[in-house]
């Protein structure tokens, strides 16, 4: 818990790590910026290294990113398709994971519906590093980094400054405002963590069926003047709104939701000009965001998916590290 | 098959208090109680010494798997794990598969249990496979002798249904038991619901699941006048609930299982889903009250709720993860301690695990047993069926999972040191565990 550095550790939950350990991540995760824009968009920091990727549910950008990601630091990449597998012929995770690991590999990926999936296999496994791609209803804590990293940047921009090596500071003081489904939502709850442990103040707005009872604990505080809050933001995260919360069960419908908290041109209208826009994607137009505001300057979530495969190259590099071993070499 | 034999030096333990006696055993009941007996020519002879003798304890609450769930336990294998415990009769959960819901499978719980080491009475569904809408044959199930009646596992959702099975049940002399816990509330939960399980990201399962539902079948045990047993209570409050029920003359009672006031809900931090059980573990003030509620009498029985999983149903993620845990073999050392170890009074400690429990199950000698076992949980004297437990209160060991009579291993408490050993155990004048070990 709390690391200050990921070299050779898990990354099962934003809490895993320290402030230091965030800034650690970021920093890296600049160095391979310069990567992607190469002619040879690879290095070889992983090479002979053996990344599994499992999704144990359906995703596509987080699933390419972290295998891009592996790719270009030329780890070989082990990936697991769940509809073709033998888990739908009834084989357990336990089992699953440890046929995967007899055939070698040094890093799990894990995706699964169960929240504290990742923290199971952490224990089963015997020598590989178990990366946490989402799991339930609990973390996302790769999707936080690279929320932290996009906003690092954007806010660099605006205050004519560079990112690199900024640590946290750009990040300390600042407004976060998190709307939606902050329940059901792992990006929630790893950005709250994040955010607070970067040192921003971080509020969180949606319908009470979709707040947790105590947002205390993930250093954030409850707001509910919607209006008042966007005015002050420096940065507003949307949450994508999943449509079967709007069934009745938790909001009357959809269309309640988006004319209670739903960020359409008026209401993008009180958000500062040098204020920021997140979404963890894929956004729903016309539910949580209209489609105007989807296309707004502010609005960093193509950004935020070009940033996907440096901060996982990051995390991968860090967490396949053993202490000692130079990180930026 | 008669059996003589002689507790010796021994502190026994009686609803009054405590003496140094020894016991001479023959024929199936308590021949003679008196200092310093002399031992009868080939009397198989018990050493009590530093030890208390009581009634052989009763659980309220096992579930034995059988029917249907023999992979995790058998009436065979549960009643061995009782017997290691200190057991000599368990009620067994009619949450088998088929439900204990139908005289067929009632009249085969009863035959495996005859055939186990300890008595066996099974409790019968309330509803139809308990699915909690038709009411199960109550009547011609209390020709079997069965008195206890319960859908564990699941609460009987619909008030309406509770109130019918109440007016019902109380036309026959039957007690219901109830699960306590509003689905509208709890469902989809895998532990308690609090600022833990929402860091841990898993859905909780709210005390007021259990408390609106504690509190429904108080106004309706009230109104109907039934007998109600509420199983496994959880929650500081619903305690305060039962303890003003029972002041303004409502007939109920209720029981509370080991790991509710032993373990928080800070054992479920790892997702370990050894720790997930209905209802879940709850805070620690929770686990408090509760300790605190047995050693003021304001719990009726200390019952087990052991529920054996097969490893395949636990190896799994949290939330998909079968609910439950073992009690059986664990649950005296761990009464013991809530009751204050060295000054644990031994009186309250059989009340709790022997004498109120086989009340609750009409299992004692005043009781019209229908399906012939013997008496249980009466107070030491002579001509009583000699269903007897030895305790040693001092000894301590290590719970290995390994080492469990059970044929599951989901206990919670692996590793752990325990105070409170069972020496001896006999079942209707028979010893069936002699200084902890099976006499067959």
């Amino acid at each position: 818990m709390n690391a200050d550095s990921l070299v050779g550790r898990n990354l099962l939950s934003i809490n895993d790590l320290s402030a230091t350990g965030l800034a650690e991540v970021l920093e890296v995760a600049e160095s391979f910026v310069e990567v992607s824009g190469r002619s040879v968009k690879k290095i070889p920091a992983l090479k002979g290294k053996v990344v599994a990727s499992l999704f144990f549910e359906e995703s596509t950008r987080t699933r390419l990113s972290f295998e891009t990601a592996a790719k270009r630091l030329s780890a070989d990449v082990l990936s697991l398709a769940v509809a073709s597998s033998s888990v739908k012929k009834g084989e357990s995770l336990k089992d699953t994971i440890e046929t995967i690991e007899s055939l070698g590999i040094d890093a799990v990926v894990l995706r699964h519906r169960s929240s504290g999936a990742p923290h199971q296999v952490a224990g089963w496994v015997k020598g590989a590093r178990v990366i946490n791609a989402g799991d339930g209803t609990h973390e996302h804590p790769s999707q936080a980094l690279i929320d932290l990293f996009t906003v690092r940047r954007a806010l660099a921009e605006r205050q004519g400054v560079e990112s690199r090596d900024s640590g946290l500071s750009l990040l300390k003081g600042a407004k976060v405002l998190i709307i939606g489904d902050i329940n059901h939502s792992r990006v929630a709850r790893s950005e709250m963590l994040a955010y607070a442990k970067a040192g921003a103040q971080v509020r969180v707005i949606g319908p009470g069926t979709l707040l947790p009872s105590d947002v205390g604990i993930f250093g954030a505080q409850r707001a509910d003047d919607l209006e008042k809050e966007l005015a002050n933001a420096d940065v507003v995260s949307l949450l994508r709104m999943q449509e079967e919360r709007g069934s009745g069960d938790f909001v009357p419908s959809l269309h309640e939701f988006s004319a209670l908290y739903g960020i359409d041109e008026r209401r993008a209208a009180l958000i500062r000009p040098d204020a920021v826009i997140t979404h963890p994607g894929p956004m729903v137009r016309g539910v949580e965001v209209s489609s105007a505001v989807a296309d707004d300057p502010r609005m960093l979530v193509r950004q935020q998916v070009a940033n996907g495969v440096p901060i996982r190259m990051a995390i991968l590099f860090l967490a396949l590290s053993t202490p000692g071993e130079s990180l930026h070499g | 098959m008669a059996e003589l034999i002689m507790i010796q030096g021994g502190t026994a333990v009686f609803d009054s208090g405590t003496r140094q006696v020894d016991l001479i055993i023959r024929d199936g009941v308590i021949a003679e109680i008196g200092e310093r007996l002399s031992v009868p020519a080939g009397a198989e002879v018990l050493n009590a010494e530093q030890a208390w003798v009581g009634p052989g304890f009763v659980d309220l609450h096992a579930h034995l798997r059988e029917p249907g769930g023999e992979a995790a336990e058998t009436v065979a294998s549960g009643a061995a794990a009782g017997v290691k415990g200190g057991y000599s009769a368990l009620v067994a959960m009619p949450n088998t598969v088929p439900a204990i819901d139908s005289v067929p499978v009632a009249a085969h719980v009863l035959d495996l249990g005859r055939r186990s080491m300890l008595d066996v009475v099974p409790a019968g569904a309330i509803t139809i496979d308990r699915a909690g809408e038709r009411s199960a044959p109550m009547g011609e199930l209390a020709a079997l002798g069965l008195t206890f009646f319960t859908d564990d596992g699941m609460g009987v959702q619909r008030a309406g249904v509770m109130r019918r099975a109440m007016l019902y049940a109380k036309g026959l002399r039957l007690t219901l038991a109830q699960h306590c816990e509003d689905e509208s509330l709890a469902g989809g939960g895998c532990m308690n619901a609090s600022a833990l399980s929402s860091r841990l990201g898993l859905a909780g399962r709210p005390a007021i699941a259990e408390e609106a539902m504690v509190a429904r079948d108080l106004l309706l045990a009230e109104h109907t006048g039934a007998s109600l047993h509420l199983l496994h209570l959880s929650t500081a409050r619903s305690l305060e609930m039962v303890k003003a029920a029972k002041a303004r003359g409502i007939a109920v009672t209720a029981e509370v299982a080991p790991h509710h006031f032993t373990l928080t809900e800070a054992c479920c931090e790892g997702y370990d889903p050894l720790f997930k059980v209905h209802p879940p573990l709850r805070g620690a003030s929770d686990v408090q009250a509760l300790a605190q509620g047995l050693r003021m009498r304001e719990i009726d029985a200390v019952a087990t709720d052991h529920a054996p999983h097969a490893p395949e149903t636990k190896d799994r993620p949290f939330d998909e993860a079968t609910p439950g845990m073992l009690g059986l073999e664990t649950a005296f050392g761990l009464t013991l301690e809530a009751l204050g170890g060295d000054d644990a009074d031994p009186v309250l400690l059989f009340e709790l695990l022997s004498r109120n429990p086989a009340r609750i199950a009409k299992l004692t000698a005043g009781d019209e047993r229908r399906h012939g076992l013997s008496a249980h949980g009466g107070d030491l004297s002579v001509g009583s069926d000699a269903n007897l437990v030895v305790v040693d209160p001092s000894t301590s060991w290590v719970v290995d999972r390994n080492q469990l009579a059970s044929l599951a291993r989901n206990t919670p408490y692996d590793g752990r040191t325990i105070r409170g050993r069972i020496r001896h155990t006999v079942v209707a004048g028979s010893l069936v565990l002699n200084d902890g070990e099976f006499t067959r």
